[in-house]
């Protein structure tokens, strides 16, 4: 087994886009759940919303600013399509809607019916130009040791990260604020935040909206460095996302950051001392398309164990759950 | 049963809060809310059926019945919280029939709830400041610029220590509030309706709970509110502190008014006796009435011997004397 490749792969992952995309989902489901206390089951939904709004008008010849407020725009409107009639109801109704609605999406672009505009099963490719021409990195290879990438691959990764930390900050400035103190009351007991005069309705659809579009744009990051596949965008990716979530810890800031590199290195971890396993013979009784899904099995293994011994996540704190509320 | 003329005892047949005479219903010389036909079914059982109710401003109104009364449910419809089938009232002269509970509250009619509704995981503190009305940092965008909010924010919290140290809470400042005690809850949560400067607070079961010590201070506190000008209507089951610090009495019976008054003479009317008893309707009220000055708490007390489980359910959770089986009693919402 090559185990400086195994670990160079995996500390790669660290500040990988995908990482990054993961990320950016995370922090816009923890503006859903860990402070709202909205249960959003379809964050791939808004991922694949931003992926094929940013990728549909780019082919189209559009400029990047008008891809890029084209995944917002679309996302925000998928939002208030989702809130406007769940945000009234019990909380359940919304976990309903977004696991259905994100099937839905899902299959409206994989028909063959819009093939012209969504590449149907095959997805999108070739967007990745307008991108790469406002990129100030001249041409080459740069960095040191597993840190070494092309000019493109900096630039997606510096955008990234640029919009996490971005993200980051907002979430930051959100929590502290006042309007934080709404939305945390709203997760703990929309009545009595009714009864103190807070137009419930419309801080759920402003956090909708905020942790929607973050989706989007983790869409937007998740496909600049690969192609628009629909298949990617399965309830699989929600729940990836959920627990990355959970395991940085679902209302903190670095929580979401923290939990996507640790899912990300882990699963290279893995699939490299699996597959490295497998091919030096020394596991004879699976393949390795096994063995990949073996590795996702181990995700849904760390998730039930993280809910039941660190419910909190890494960065939550341990006193706010050890209340029954 | 409710149905009992209330004028068969010798209740005075005025009143200065009242405009002509005192009975279920009478109108007020300068009423607050004004309610009209205002009934709520739930399947078969009519919770509330109201034909009209007047709530005096600026006066303690105890709002008191038995278990099922509909009081908590009146509230909800009053509050927004709830639709009623028919039925419209104003606040201050504004009706808000159909108007949806936040803005009910931003009028300035401010409720608590009889099953506490504290926000466990926001401090105490952060409990008070929810309650602060106006808040320029409340909106989404200027919430970012720290500098728009901040000098409002210390004042309003100069206000929630205040709040806080009249209610005794002050040393549990920064814990979180899932960490207060049901009675430390209850406080909490009037305290945070207090941080509104509300015209009307409506409490429901506010002393439920609360250790009796502290419960002569609330009843200073809820003194001092009126004394600034707030009216307060509260729903409660120690007839103690009705009859201490209420200047009017709206009894409730099977979703109706069945009588109302002053605290000194409500009591004494038997559609009072009558709604409290019920099934030991053959009493000799006599009797009750020499036994006590209070027929309400014999009642009560009866009651309680007659369930003696629910009496050991008391003292178990280390409630308070006197306490009633009603205390108890779930919110059915
Ligand atoms: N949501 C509900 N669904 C069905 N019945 C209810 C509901 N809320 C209250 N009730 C019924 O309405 C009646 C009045 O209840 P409530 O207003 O809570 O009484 P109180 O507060 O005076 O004790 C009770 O019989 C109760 O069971
Ligand atoms: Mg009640």
């Amino acid at each position: 087994m090559d185990w400086g490749n195994i670990f160079g792969n995996a500390v790669g992952e660290i500040i990988s886009p995908t990482t990054a995309a993961y990320a950016l989902a995370a922090i816009g489901l923890g503006v859903h759940f860990g402070y709202t206390g909205l249960l959003n089951f379809g964050q791939a939904a808004f991922l694949l919303i931003g992926a094929y709004a940013f990728a549909i008008p780019t082919l189209a010849g559009a400029p990047i600013i008008v891809a890029v407020l084209s995944a917002i725009i679309c996302s925000v409107i998928f939002a208030f399509i989702l809130g406007i009639p769940t945000l009234r109801l019990r909380a359940d109704y919304l976990a309903i809607v977004t696991i259905a609605s994100a099937e839905v999406v899902r299959y409206i672009v994989t028909t063959t019916g819009l093939t012209d505009f969504t590449g149907a099963a095959n997805g999108l490719s070739g967007f990745k130009g307008t991108f790469a021409a406002i990129n100030p990195i001249p041409q080459g290879t740069y960095g040191f040791g597993p840190f070494t990438y092309n000019e493109y691959d900096w630039w997606v990764r510096i955008v990234g990260w640029a919009l996490v930390i971005l993200a980051s900050v907002l979430v930051f400035l959100l929590m502290r604020s006042p309007w934080g103190r709404v939305v945390k009351g709203i997760r703990e007991d929309e009545d009595a935040v009714r009864s103190l005069g807070k137009n419930v309705y419309s801080y759920k659809m402003q956090a909708l909206v905020i942790g929607g579009v973050m989706g989007s744009v983790a869409g937007i990051v998740f496909i600049l460095p690969r192609a628009v596949q629909p298949a990617n965008y399965t309830t699989g990716l929600t729940f990836f996302i959920w627990t990355i979530m959970l395991l940085g810890g679902a209302a903190t800031i670095f929580g979401p950051i923290v939990g996507s590199m640790i899912f990300w290195v882990v699963l290279s971890l893995t699939q490299g001392i699996l597959y490295g396993a497998i091919e030096s013979g020394a596991l004879t009784f699976i393949s390795t398309t096994q063995a990949g899904q073996i590795r996702f099995i181990l995700v849904g293994v760390a998730l039930m164990l993280l809910v039941i011994f660190r419910p909190q996540g890494i960065f939550g704190n341990k006193k706010e759950l050890s209340f029954s509320v | 049963m409710s149905n009992l003329p209330s004028s068969q005892t010798a209740v005075p047949q005025t009143h200065p809060l009242v405009k002509g005479e005192v009975g279920p219903g009478c109108a007020k010389t300068d009423p607050i809310v004004i309610a009209d036909s205002v009934t709520r079914q739930f399947g078969g059982l009519k919770a509330v059926d109201v034909a009209h109710l007047e709530i005096p401003r600026g006066k303690i109104t105890a709002l008191i019945g038995p278990n099922g009364a509909g009081k908590t449910t009146m509230f909800n419809l009053l509050t927004g919280f709830d639709k009623p089938n028919t039925g419209t009232w104003e606040f201050d002269g504004k009706s808000l029939a159909g108007v949806p509970a936040f803005k009910v509250a931003r009028a300035g009619m401010v409720r608590t709830f009889q099953l506490t509704k504290s926000l466990g995981r926001l401090s105490v503190l952060q409990n008070m400041l929810l309650g602060a009305t106006g808040q320029r940092g409340e909106g989404l965008f200027s919430s970012l610029v720290k500098p728009l909010w901040r000098k409002q924010e210390e004042e309003n919290t100069a206000r929630a220590d205040d709040l806080l140290a009249r209610f005794k809470l002050d040393a549990k400042r920064e814990d979180y509030a899932a960490s207060l005690s049901g009675g430390q809850r209850k406080l909490l949560e009037m305290a945070r309706a207090l941080m509104s400067n509300p015209e009307l607070i409506m409490l429901d079961e506010p002393m439920a709970g609360v250790n009796p010590a502290l419960t002569q201070s609330l009843l200073g506190h809820i003194k001092n509110l009126k004394d600034d000008g707030t009216s307060v209507l509260f729903v409660e089951h120690d007839m103690h502190m009705v009859m201490h610090i209420s200047d009017w009495v709206i009894v409730m019976a099977e979703g109706r008014v069945v009588a109302e008054g002053p605290p000194e003479t409500v009591m004494k009317d038997p559609a009072v006796i009558d709604a409290y008893l019920g099934a030991h309707h053959d009493e000799d009220l006599g009797d009750l009435m020499e036994d006590g000055p209070n027929p309400v708490l014999e009642a009560e007390r009866k009651a309680r011997e007659a369930h003696p489980e629910i009496e050991a359910e008391h003292e178990a959770a280390g409630y308070a004397e006197p306490v009633t089986p009603a205390s108890r009693e779930e919110e059915q919402r």
